[in-house]
């Protein structure tokens, strides 16, 4: 590894006793527990860490553990799971904030949902350190996410290796996120589209929309390829059958609504315009027949997927075909 | 007064059960009733169950004949499934029930209304059972057809077929039972095809007859590809709103009423984990319910829909039988006109294959959009 200059962000920062975790993204919320943790250790090195569940929490619990010890020492509570909290874990939690304890530290999990408020509530009016934990979603967002990991580490990605890696292993961002570290751990130098290709060459998320954008634009090789992948790494025909249904069903519906506004169209069919423009552009080369007869194609494979037909895999194939098919002009 | 009147238009299968209850060597111990749906398989099957508990043979006055007709007598269990299916824990349950003596009456009888729904492993629980039941124990079987019942059931049982009963018996019926006019009574048997069941929801529920009228124009509404996906739409529509209709109101009522038997808080915000198990139990339940309401509402319009094409091809043949849709006569004409013969059958295959393609669990959309894209009429 090159050197690397000492950031400012490395410096251990004074934890305040109050810490809320807020957030649904379980791998940043994991992550800011444990830098809380780790930068409370730097002052406190016999530091003990006890962790309380919303799941398995009997009242006077979080009393208990924050009551001082004959021993001394200093003490971090983690409350997870605020949202999922019981009546009894939320009274024991604002009676501790209403008198905290010296020497104990509690940081609270939360992810979404209005449960637990007055708990926030209080911890926000007795100025505890939030940290978000915001849904990590679209591509862009995946995409944000893996170049902060790779700027965090002060190494250098293209932007092309950060979308080859989300397209490769973006379903999940825990799993994204340890392929990050993987790269910066195992790789010097820039990471470019070779890298990437080099350890995750090869995988792409399939996903039943992908194989239905592929073969409603006629592209059969593609369609097929991107079909036997999601197979293969366990996606079920059946969600797969129903979004080639929805997808040509949308076109049907956009391709008779008429030339007008697509969002006039979109609040007409209960779309959003993104998909009102998409379904148009995909419509070039459709005639209206030609969709039926692959709808038709569609459901003679759900009916085989769900038991009707002996081999699930080839009659969604066959339905693929078909599609691919029509499009080209029979 | 008699136990039978409500069992119209089935003289012949009649003559059979009021010969059972009279001669104890024209009886046995295992019956099968099969006819079309609303022909009154079960209610056939009530009837005798009441005439073999009546003191007289039947009178339709006494205390036995009242409550076995209700569903309320201790010795006359009457067993259907709102679910998909009954399963081999209920069937159990069965032979369990049908091995003791009966408390009050002569018999003990057990209906099953729904036998077409036993499973393959349910209906083998009980074949011991109702091969060799105790000597006062009599089963009652129901089904639509020999088909729909294990071959193994079948053989152990007497069978006794109804028929589709006359729409003029049916339409006689409800005026006699129901209060109905006799004018709309009619309409309402010709409609409903003699489902008694059916036409009396006809004759007496507005909503009903403009869902029915809805989906007979759909036969004469489809030319385009667009057309067809909103036909299915519609339809499926029709079928969410009846379900909620129904459902909605009584799903509450039951949650209610199982908090106040468990004595759980109902206005708590969470319930107690044993509760929770309970009414996740409960939900379950409504949830297999509602699919199948939700699918037996589509099998309706389908029916009605299929009607249509039934009529206008009786006016393609000319056969010398009643119409269907007497009085829709200008919208079968249309139809007749739009198309030939062959069209005609090919529509009605479309329709069937869609029923089947549903009852196998294919999304009800996707099966009607393909049903109604090969109903699209001829430019």
């Amino acid at each position: 590894m090159t050197d690397v200059p000492v950031d400012v962000m490395d410096v251990p920062r004074r934890v305040p006793p109050l810490a809320l975790v807020s957030g649904p993204e379980q791998v940043i919320a994991d992550r800011a527990v444990k830098g809380l943790l780790e930068d409370l250790r730097v002052s406190q090195p016999d530091l003990e860490v006890v962790r309380l569940y919303a799941a398995s929490y009997a009242p006077g619990d979080l009393l208990a553990q924050a009551a001082p010890s004959l021993f001394g020492g200093d003490k971090a509570i983690v409350v997870h799971d605020l949202d999922e909290a019981p009546d009894e874990l939320q009274a024991d939690l604002l009676a501790f904030l209403a008198a905290p304890e010296d020497g104990v530290t509690l940081i609270v999990r939360h992810k979404s949902g209005n449960r637990g408020k007055k708990v926030l509530d209080a911890l926000r009016s007795a100025r505890a350190r939030v940290v978000e934990a915001p849904a990590i979603k679209s591509d862009r967002d995946k995409t944000d996410f893996a170049s902060h990991e790779f700027r965090a580490a002060h190494r250098r990605a293209t932007p092309g290796a950060v979308r080859a890696l989300v397209e490769a292993v973006g379903q999940s961002v825990s799993e994204l996120a340890s392929a990050c570290q993987q790269l910066i751990a195992d790789t010097t130098g820039t990471i470019d589209e070779a890298v990437v290709e080099l350890y995750h060459g090869g995988k792409v998320e399939a996903t039943g929309f992908r194989v239905a954008d592929a073969a409603v634009a006629g592209d059969t090789s593609e369609a097929l390829r991107l079909l036997r992948h999601a197979i293969a790494v366990g996606v079920d025909p059946v969600p797969i059958v129903a979004v080639l249904a929805q997808q040509l069903r949308q076109l049907v519906r956009v391709g008779s609504a008429g030339r007008g506004r697509s969002v006039d169209v979109a609040r007409d069919l209960g779309l959003a315009p993104w998909q009102v423009d998409k379904a148009r552009r995909s419509l070039n080369g459709w005639t209206p027949d030609a969709l039926g007869r692959s709808i038709q194609a569609v459901a003679a494979a759900d009916f085989d997927v769900k038991g009707g037909g002996r081999d699930p895999v080839y009659a969604v194939e066959r339905a693929v075909l078909t599609i691919t098919r029509e499009r080209r002009g029979g | 007064m008699s136990v039978w009147s409500d069992v119209v238009g089935q003289e012949p299968a009649l003559a059979v059960l009021q010969r059972a209850v009279i001669d104890p060597d024209a009886m046995t111990h295992a019956w099968l009733f099969t006819g079309p749906p609303g022909s009154g398989r079960s209610v056939a099957a009530r009837a005798f169950a009441a005439a073999l508990q009546c003191p007289t043979g039947g009178c339709g006055e006494c205390r036995e004949c009242r409550t076995a007709l209700d569903g309320t007598h201790a010795d006359v269990d009457l067993v259907s499934t709102e679910g998909l299916s009954i399963g081999v824990s209920m069937a159990r349950q069965l032979v369990e029930l049908a091995a003791r003596r009966p408390s009050v009456g002569r018999w003990r009888v057990v209906v099953i209304e729904d036998a077409d729904r036993l499973t393959e492993h349910s209906g083998n629980a009980l074949l011991k059972a109702i091969e060799e039941p105790t000597s006062r124990t009599i089963w009652m079987l129901c089904a639509p057809s020999l088909e729909d019942v294990l071959i193994t059931l079948r053989s152990r049982s007497r069978h006794v077929r109804l028929r589709t009963p006359p729409a003029e018996a049916v339409a006689e019926l409800l005026v006699r039972r129901d209060g109905i006019d006799p004018q709309m009574a009619l309409y309402a048997a010709r409609a409903a095809q003699s489902h008694v069941g059916l036409a009396r929801r006809l004759a007496t529920d507005e909503g009903t007859r403009i869902r029915r009228r809805d989906a007979l124009r759909l036969a004469v509404r489809i030319r385009g590809v667009g057309d067809a996906v909103d036909a299915a739409a519609d339809l499926v529509k029709i079928a969410e709103e009846e379900k909620d209709n129904s459902l909605t109101e009584r799903n509450a009522r039951e949650l209610s009423r199982l908090l106040e038997t468990l004595g759980a808080d109902p206005t708590a915000r969470t319930q107690p984990p044993h509760i929770r198990s309970q009414i996740a139990a409960l939900e379950k339940e409504q949830k297999t319910r509602a699919t199948r309401v939700g699918r037996d509402v589509i099998d309706r319009s389908l029916t009605d829909l299929l009607s249509v094409y039934r009529d206008a091809l009786v006016r393609h043949t000319g056969a010398p039988v009643a119409m269907v849709n007497q009085d829709n006569a200008a919208l079968v004409d249309e139809l007749a006109g739009l198309l030939g013969p062959e069209q005609l059958l090919a529509a009605m295959d479309a329709i069937g294959t869609a029923r089947e393609r549903i009852e196998a669990n294919v999304a009800p959309l996707l099966a009607l959009e393909a049903m109604t894209l090969d109903l699209r009429l001829p430019r």
